[in-house]
């Protein structure tokens, strides 16, 4: 398929996932990523080998996903902010077993049970952790319908390039709003699943677990995973630049909020204000050397985002003190205007 | 010229068990691998694991294994069973993992009539967190956390696992048994190959649950745990056949 359609961003997560071969899905329903199970649902319940599942909880979701992925089957689930916060036991589980699945947040206002509005501010649970323990997600940010289905497809190839989890992390907005989107079949890779529980035939047991009651055995273990977190850290860096190369001011923005960054710039430059945009495509990992080497450049640098200021940090532990970084967020599920946006940009001259 | 009457079975390895002498784990383990080795299973098997003191479990089979968290066991084989039917799954979990932190898991696996084995050990305490009050302690059984004894009033009354999942439409079959003698050994190896037909002939949901003995967080001796979970624990947990959907039209035959 290589023409455009219009599709929900929900939708085009749906569909990416079938067309990257995953076949199987656990979820349990939560607003606003509906479409994406009853999509889903639709689809691969008519498959000869598609798997639909709709979950008890999140809790048996997350493990009917591990259970999956450790028989080496694409797999995903999805859900939102206070679903994640369910599901993370079991993330923690399949980071330290090094199992690969890719799963979706929709992230809505919060805390608590919030609204179903768009928010950001999941990005301290989905890029330090939010489970127990020393692990990290990949985390996808899309800023698109098109990134949507794009990085959900990425995603599982970066899970099965490096047996990690994935997580595609858009928001309300993202989940609900229709864009044309061209949704591409992309070529199958090889992956070496000889880890994988599949019936011990011609070989000895392949185990999955996350247990190691010598300290000094688990310490190495974490080591090894933390190499890998390197490697991912070297290779997989991923953001675009806006306006970057005569920015006297730099703003760091991810997914829904920057594009309305973008606008807001676009209006800052009629004006003669010299701003550039940094957008994370990866928010862990962090673009952080970029961001480092742009803090050389410009005046200051602020960060914006739909939270109470959580990238933020990152984007100062970037700079390291060498200019000043400020910070504009709206959050629990409220969106700010581009007008607004840019009379933060004027402020920040 | 001699003959080998007794051995270990093929799939179980040289690993000595971790577990408390007079503990039950090691005969049920022993049933487990014996059976695997008869039915010819060990090819396409894919056990999981629990939290508790089965949590090693997969040392000591040569088999594939999965180590759950804790309750989720149900949720792990239904993910590890849907994409890989012909594969051969089931759980191992005691009564904290199965009937109190994986109440949801196990109701709802038994309900969708997820095609896996669950073996599901009784002894009426927690095990590896040393010693507290169970879902199926008894009333009046004292543990590090009923220190004077299970209060019905406070503490609820204990659960019987086999007569609430055998409601279900799903559960196809459903047996409690013992392993305090070498009749109840010898019933308990033929309700687990029961069961592990079921699934293999593709029926549906089956659960054996086996009144064990925990010794040490009991405080008596082995001989003795056996004697008080047959005086205690088998009046409030027939033994029995409590549902067997196996021969359609013929009713479950209560024990």
């Amino acid at each position: 398929m290589t023409e455009k359609v219009m599709m929900k961003g929900n939708e085009a997560i749906g569909e990416a996932a079938i067309l990257a071969g995953c076949l199987t899905y656990f979820g349990y329903p939560i607003t606003p990523q509906s479409e994406l199970p009853a999509y889903l649902a639709r689809r691969l319940l008519k498959m000869e080998d598609g798997i639909f599942l709709q979950a008890e909880s999140e809790i048996a979701a997350i493990n009917m996903v591990y259970g999956a992925a450790g028989t080496g089957k694409r797999v995903m689930t999805s859900s939102s902010s206070p679903g994640i916060s369910l599901k993370t036991e079991g993330i923690s589980y399949i980071a330290s077993s090094q199992l690969p699945c890719v799963i979706v947040n929709i992230v809505r206002g919060g805390p608590g049970l919030g609204n179903i509005a768009p928010a950001q501010s999941d990005y301290f649970q989905a890029t330090k952790g939010g489970g127990h323990g020393d692990y990290r997600l990949i985390v996808l940010a899309p800023a698109s319908v098109q990134e949507m289905a794009d990085f959900t497809q990425l995603g599982f190839d970066l899970a099965d390039e490096y047996r990690n989890p994935v997580m595609v992390m858009g928001d309300g907005a993202l989940g609900q709003m229709m864009e044309p989107v061209v949704l591409k079949k992309p070529e199958p890779k090889k992956y070496n699943h000889d880890w994988a529980t599949t019936g011990a035939k011609g070989r000895g047991q392949n185990l999955i677990c996350s247990i190691y009651l010598d300290p000094e055995e688990m310490e190495k273990y974490v080591h090894e995973i933390y190499a890998k977190y390197s490697v991912i850290e070297e290779k997989e860096v991923r953001y675009e630049k806006y306006l970057c190369d005569d920015a006297d001011y730099l703003i760091v923005s991810y997914g829904i909020t920057s594009r309305i960054v973008r606008t807001s710039i676009d209006l800052a430059r009629e004006k003669g204000i010299k701003v550039g945009l940094l957008r994370p495509i990866t928010v862990w990992p962090f673009p952080t050397k970029v961001i480092s080497e742009l803090a050389d450049q410009v005046k200051k640098v602020m960060a914006i985002e739909l939270s109470m200021g959580q990238m933020v940090e990152d984007v100062r532990l970037a700079v390291n003190g060498k200019k000043p970084v400020e910070f504009f967020g709206r959050t629990a599920g409220v969106l700010p205007s581009c007008n607004e946006v840019l009379s933060v940009i004027e402020k920040l001259v | 010229m001699e003959k080998v009457v007794f051995d270990k079975p093929k799939c179980m390895t040289e690993r000595p068990l971790h577990y408390c002498p007079g503990c039950s784990h090691g005969i049920v383990h022993r049933i487990v691998g014996e059976l695997i080795d008869e039915m010819d299973l060990r090819d396409k098997t894919v056990g999981v694991a629990p939290v508790g003191c089965g949590v090693f479990a997969y040392w000591y089979f040569d088999f594939d294994f999965t180590q759950a968290p804790h309750g989720r066991a149900p949720a792990v084989a239904t993910g590890i069973k849907r994409p890989n039917p012909d594969l051969f799954v089931f759980t191992y979990q005691g009564d904290g993992d199965l009937a109190a932190i994986g109440t949801a898991e196990i109701v709802h696996a038994a309900n969708r009539s997820e095609n896996i084995t669950v073996i599901f050990i009784n002894n009426a305490i927690y095990g590896m967190t040393g010693g507290q009050m169970a879902p199926t302690t008894l009333v009046g059984q004292k543990t590090t956390t009923s220190p004077y004894g299970r209060d019905p009033e406070t503490m609820g009354k204990p659960i019987r696992v086999c007569e609430m999942l055998s409601t279900l439409e799903g559960t196809t079959y459903a047996e409690r048994v013992h392993v305090g003698d070498p009749k109840g050994v010898i019933a308990t190896k033929k309700a687990l190959k029961k069961a592990f037909e079921v699934q293999v002939n593709k029926k549906g949901f089956s659960i054996v649950e086996i009144l064990s003995t925990c010794p040490t967080n009991w405080g008596m001796t082995a001989v003795d745990s056996l004697g008080w979970m047959k005086e205690n624990m088998i009046p409030y947990f027939p033994i029995g056949v409590y549902k067997d959907n196996t021969k359609e039209g013929e009713d479950a035959k209560n024990g």
